[in-house]
């Protein structure tokens, strides 16, 4: 039961931070691109690629060796491939301003030199936390459902707290750390704790 | 229950719409417009129930006046400076900015910044909006208009902010970047004008904001809150009364009296010193302004 909760806990927890960050990216671009409808166009379908990206290779990754552990290596990496995003984004996207002033090609390349790789880790959590679930196929669709109910269920609360909560708390910055942070801490006490799964 | 009220409202939103005579309704990538007419004006509105707040009228008879009490106190900005050469205005709704400055400089040059391509078209066809060889209008971010004006050493003499509305704030246009941004593309004497809707938590936020980048400025206010700042300091009351006497005979026309206007020239801050300034880090306008 245990390792079945982490898996759960893991892809809960990648879902509420993919929303979180896709909701902040439109205010860590509007300042170069603006807020128009081609900045949240570019946003969304760049997420939306580099999410399906994610699927295919986390499904793929998912027939070699799989483990609770390298679940949590994805989450970890995910998480650091976000640091970037909260060092240097402002001076990135000043650059790219000044090469594309755009707001559709700006936002499009800006949200993916910013964002592609932390979505794409974030995608292939789902497709290999089913893999970790699944015992037998009569029970394969169920898992999976009840997989995509915490993950989405994790995004919907990521967007809702990010847009309505959380930026009128803090800094934009400081959500990011803390997203961070946490990811780094859930995968960390997976890779220490690594319970053994049961039959 | 949602479904009474949202009945009850329905019928209340069409029971109105007879009464103010909806003659234009469109719907843009942003927002609902609509154009009415009542009492001799004629309205845009961003919304199609009765309470929707007007973004801009024009009265039929003398299009030329300006009705709402904002409008006048922006153009109380010509008693920073009466004779602005170059002038940016961000956020077009009907256009009364833009062709009440047109009408009183006629030999300046003029940027309207709109980001709702629909609302353009509509200031021209229900606002007899005109641009013309010396105003341009550019269908874009007004953030994005102002950087690029930045990296490319273009600098104005008076700009104006107004793009904001009662339900809506675009964030990314409160903050102290933007603002510092702003200041760029002022020239050493050049003036700036906001109009600001806040009365509620943002407004002493915003005060904070536009102070800290700007130091004092004048803070006029009526239903709307319209701050007045030149960018080398705030010129004295002496100063303004001349330049308000010098255009007082062109404004005349637009209903404007430097009697009315110049007791609302103040600048004792009433807000918290210690208030948190808006930045891109922090900028949750629309959920202080909600609060």
């Amino acid at each position: 039961m245990l390792y079945r909760a982490l898996v759960f806990v893991l892809a809960t927890w990648s879902g509420f931070f993919v929303m979180a960050i896709e909701m902040l990216s439109g205010r860590i671009l509007a300042p170069d691109f603006g807020n128009s409808i081609y900045v949240w166009g570019g946003v969304i379908t760049i997420f939306m690629l580099a999410l399906s990206l994610g699927y295919l290779l986390g499904g793929r990754w998912s027939r070699v060796t799989p483990s609770l552990r390298r679940l949590a290596l994805i989450l970890l990496a995910a998480a650091i491939t976000i640091a970037p995003v909260a060092l240097a984004a402002d001076r990135a996207l000043d650059a790219l301003f000044n090469l594309v002033q755009d707001p559709r090609y700006g936002s499009l390349l800006g949200a993916t030199l910013l964002f592609f790789i932390p979505t794409t880790l974030s995608g292939m959590v789902s497709p290999y936390a089913i893999r970790l679930l699944v015992q037998d196929s009569d029970r394969s669709g169920q898992d999976a459902g009840l997989l995509y109910f915490a993950s989405t269920f994790g995004s919907a609360a990521g967007t809702l707290a990010t847009a309505f909560y959380l930026v009128l708390w803090f800094d934009v910055d400081h959500i990011l750390w803390a997203l961070l942070g946490i990811s780094i801490a859930l995968a960390l006490g997976c890779l220490l704790w690594n319970p053994p799964r049961e039959r | 229950m949602t479904l009474l009220l949202s009945l009850a409202l329905g019928l209340l939103g069409s029971a109105s719409a007879l009464a103010q005579n909806i003659i234009h309704t469109e719907r843009s990538l942003y927002r609902n417009i609509v154009i009415s007419e009542e009492s001799g004006e004629r309205c845009m509105k961003f919304s199609r129930l009765y309470r929707g707040s007007r973004q801009s009228c024009q009265l039929l008879s003398d299009p030329d006046r300006l009705l709402f009490p904002y409008t006048r106190m922006m153009m109380g900005s010509l008693y920073l400076a009466p004779r602005p050469q170059q002038i940016l205005i961000i956020g077009l709704g009907g256009g009364t900015l833009p062709s009440a400055l047109a009408k009183v400089l006629p030999g300046s040059d003029i940027d309207v910044v709109e980001i709702d391509p629909a609302v353009v078209r509509v200031a021209g066809t229900y606002f007899s909006f005109k641009p013309g060889a010396r105003t341009h209008v550019h269908e874009e971010d007004g953030r994005v208009f102002v950087k690029r004006a930045m990296r490319s050493g273009k600098t104005y003499d008076l700009v104006m902010l107004d793009a904001f509305e009662q339900d809506y704030i675009p964030e990314h246009l409160l903050t102290r970047e933007f603002l510092e941004e702003v200041k760029s593309v002022l020239k050493p004497d050049g003036v700036l004008a906001a109009n600001t809707f806040s009365a509620s938590r943002l407004y002493a936020h915003e005060s904070a904001t536009y102070a800290a980048v700007f130091g004092s400025f004048y803070n006029l206010k009526g239903s709307n809150r319209v701050i007045l700042l030149r960018r080398n300091g705030l010129p004295p009351m002496d100063e303004l009364q001349r330049n308000a006497a010098a255009v007082e005979a062109s404004l005349q026309p637009l209903g404007m009296a430097s009697g009315d206007l110049l007791p609302m020239f103040v600048t004792k801050p009433d807000w918290s010193p210690d208030t948190r300034v808006l930045t891109d880090r922090y900028s949750p306008s629309n959920l202080l302004n909600g609060s």
